[in-house]
């Protein structure tokens, strides 16, 4: 089936064997085309003698580990071809990610999440709070993932605005208006996990105090990037939400999960809490020291497919998440396919050695 | 001008620092103390009362390591090591003076190591001990300071201490030195050196190296004591996450039944390693980023089957200069099959290359080592690479931590 195709089916209808066909199909021909295009994956797949006729299932794949792609330039397409460079957010002085995409890739990946994120939020545009701002996706050139993130899901929006200025100050007036003028409508807030509690939650709370309300009940936020950042602050997913309606009646929040290395196929958290893969993307839990498939309510690592790339092998790849299979295809919310739950990332190796400096290589 | 600063300084004047074994009273008279002679009786008596002390502490019992430490001092040992280096010249000779050791962060007992080599060459010792908090350290300290109570004479010659980085407190140790001993590779090294030492002292340093196997398939296939060889590998490599110095990336392997003495040797180890190592969750991801970036990076290298993460072998079908590069630990090897060990010259003439663990004929690896390479200081038996001894990493610290009066009269 071509992408195209794969697009016109409604993102979480379909069920497990049925989506398992049409997976393997696609993530097949994905697997040939970077053997044939990419030198380095196919030198990875001819190192471990990978047969893909032999494949009957997607889960028997190989998948690269993300950090390949921090090491490695790995790309299916020339040089010419490519337009846009991703690179994943990582502070100075780190390796980052280098995804390289190609006019059909780059595209499906924006059709990808309109489908995906269309079914959470219904059709249509929405006025806009980007809770961020405005420098931060200023240079085109080099994306980073919250620029990508931002610009990604702009196109949801119909009128948007920047929650902060630069120096992450909430614009307070701006927001005022904005909500004036959209009263009535469904507004769209987005940002990152981190920036809408340090920058957003807390403004407000302070604001409250002083008697300035905002009214969101008729908002909806989704919010991504992880939870790593609130660990020092203790808050719990529940107490997030919680905290946030209580404090501007903000009733509808969506985290997803999703990286640079797979952008399109993000995995949107529904009404019962839970992170769901659509019809374009899975994810298979893996055991750590196997690589043997983890059964469901059991944690480990992420594994996640994606049917889009088609410029860089990025089509398998193992994160370094962790995870656990909370189901399939019987989520209360009705959408088909697997939900799950985040743990976070797989801690450093603590090892011995005689160099102190032994962690350092792949360090992040 | 820095040299005079240095000498003006006190220790109140720094960044704290705290004495695990010796105190600033002591320290204050540190240079009024006369080196001794190697294998001084008062050093080698002290060392054999903390080797029974060690021998005798419930909680040591637990640290294969330091009961191999508390073997290695006890006096037979040590007179052993005397009639090795100590030769009838007719010159005299006595310990440099004052050493400052700065062990590596991550291995428990090295330091302990470190202060018997200054001890048994004659030398007062600073020693900054490892922030990290090991139970082998707190252990150790705990017995030299039982023993000094009974070798009172030993507090001027042994000053444990900790601080957090500090180029001043660096600069003081130094500037008194008369030998910097530096553990902990490269990175450490290169900040110590910031620190200057006086004209006349010496260094010795520990770098970033490598190590590597080589197994005869002929003799490990005849050898009645296999679970015994794949025992005294994992010492040479998991027991360390096969991250230290001397831990083999590298098996090479030699003689007719190559494949046969592999698949043995593996799944011999493997049911080892599964009962006895302790896997963290990233390890298999990181092993599989290395395999897959050699396999893009390196023509004709193959990823052996693996039953799982514990042991990841990668096949190479030439030895690139640049392999090491590419190395990682926690059970990660490179294996490569070889007919003629001459094949390794390219591989070891390189400073980096350290220890051979070694089964095999003595003399297939004798024109390897004759034929002028910089690399490989030790070649040793396989289980035997951790082995420390006053010739380490190719420096004879007896001789670099010594003076000699030469007598001509």
């Amino acid at each position: 089936m071509s992408y195209e195709a794969l697009l016109e089916i409604p993102p979480y209808s379909l069920e497990k064997e049925e989506k398992k066909k049409i997976l393997t199909e696609r993530l097949v021909e994905l697997t040939k085309l970077h053997k044939e295009k990419c030198p380095e994956y196919r030198a990875i797949l001819n190192s471990v003698d990978f047969d893909i006729d032999a494949v009957e299932d997607y889960e028997q794949l190989p998948f690269l580990p993300v950090r390949l792609f921090k090491e490695l330039e790995l790309k299916s397409i020339e040089k010419e071809g490519v337009v846009k460079t991703m690179t994943s957010s990582g502070t100075s002085g780190q390796s980052v990610s280098k995804i390289y995409l190609d006019r059909v890739t780059s595209s499906n990946q924006q059709k990808t999440m309109v489908k995906i994120v269309s079914d959470y939020t219904g059709t249509g545009r929405m006025p806009m709070v980007i809770l961020d701002c405005p420098s931060v996706v200023k240079n085109r050139l080099m994306f980073s993932a919250r620029g990508a993130g931002i610009l990604g899901f702009s196109i949801f929006g119909s009128k948007k605005i920047y929650a902060f200025n630069d120096d992450m100050q909430l614009d307070t007036d701006g927001i005022k208006e904005f909500c004036e003028a959209y009263r009535g409508e469904k507004i769209l807030l987005f940002g990152f996990t981190f920036m809408v509690w340090q920058h957003f939650y807390k403004e407000l709370v302070r604001l409250k105090e002083k008697g300035i309300i905002f009214d969101l009940s008729n908002a909806i936020l989704i919010h991504g990037g992880g939870w790593k950042k609130l660990v020092n602050e203790a808050v719990s997913q529940e107490e997030f939400k919680q905290r946030l309606k209580d404090v501007c009646g903000l009733d509808s929040i969506h985290d997803y999960y999703g990286m640079v290395e797979q952008t399109g196929c993000i995995y949107m958290q529904c009404e019962c809490g839970h992170l769901h893969a659509s019809i374009f993307s899975d994810v298979i839990i893996r055991k750590p020291e196997d690589f043997s498939i983890c059964n469901k309510g059991e944690k480990g690592i992420i594994q996640v497919v994606s049917a889009i790339p088609e410029s860089y092998p990025g089509h398998s790849l193992l994160t370094e998440d962790e995870g656990e299979l909370l189901g399939e295809d019987d989520c209360p919310c009705g959408r088909k396919g697997k939900y799950f739950r985040i743990y976070g990332r797989l801690k450093n190796a603590e090892i011995r050695g005689c160099s102190d400096t032994y962690a350092a290589k792949f360090n992040e | 001008m820095q040299q005079n600063l240095m000498n003006d300084m006190h220790l109140a004047d720094l960044p704290a620092i705290k004495f695990l074994v010796g105190d600033t009273e002591g320290f204050a008279d540190i240079k009024t103390v006369s080196p001794l002679m190697p294998f001084d009786d008062k050093v080698t008596e002290f060392l054999n009362t903390l080797s029974k002390n060690l021998m005798a502490d419930r909680e040591a019992k637990a640290f294969p390591d330091v009961v191999t430490l508390a073997f290695w001092m006890r006096r037979s040992s040590i007179m052993k090591l005397k009639e090795r280096f100590v030769k009838d010249d007719g010159d005299i000779h006595f310990g440099q003076g004052i050493v400052f050791h700065i062990a590596p962060s991550n291995v428990p007992v090295n330091y302990a190591y470190s202060l018997v080599s200054g001890l048994v060459t004659g030398n007062i010792n600073i020693i900054r001990i490892p922030s990290k908090e090991f139970p082998q350290v707190g252990i150790i300290n705990r017995a030299i300071n039982e023993a000094m109570k009974t070798h009172k004479i030993m507090k001027n010659y042994i000053f444990l201490v900790r601080y957090e980085h500090s180029q001043e407190v660096n600069d003081f140790f130094s500037a008194m030195a008369d030998t910097r001993i530096v553990w902990g590779g490269d990175n450490t090294i290169a900040e110590i050196r910031k620190s200057v030492l006086s004209p006349r002292a010496g260094e010795i340093t520990f770098a970033d190296r490598y190590s590597l196997a080589v197994i005869n398939s002929d003799m490990y296939l005849e050898s009645d004591e296999k679970e015994r060889l794949a025992e005294s590998f994992y010492n040479d490599t998991y027991l360390t996450d096969q991250n230290a110095c001397t831990s083999p990336r590298l098996v090479v392997w030699t003689g007719n039944r190559k494949d046969e003495a592999k698949s043995e040797f593996w799944s011999v180890l493997h049911r080892l390693v599964r009962a006895k190592y302790e896997f963290q969750p990233i390890m298999g991801v990181d092993k599989l980023t290395s395999s897959y970036l050699m396999a893009a990076t390196h023509a004709g290298v193959k990823i052996e089957d693996h039953e799982d993460n514990y042991l990841i072998r990668i096949r190479l079908n030439s030895l690139d200069e640049s392999i090491m590069e590419y190395k990682d630990n926690c059970g990660y090897f490179f294996e490569y099959d070889c007919d003629d060990l001459m094949e390794l010259k390219k591989l070891c003439n390189n400073t980096k290359c350290q220890t051979v663990g070694y089964l095999g004929d003595r003399e297939d690896i004798m024109p390897l080592l004759r034929s002028g390479i910089r690399g490989i200081d030790r070649v040793v038996p396989i289980g035997k690479t951790m082995d420390f001894d006053l010739i380490w990493d190719g420096y004879n610290l007896y001789e670099r931590l010594t003076r000699t009066i030469n007598l001509l009269i």
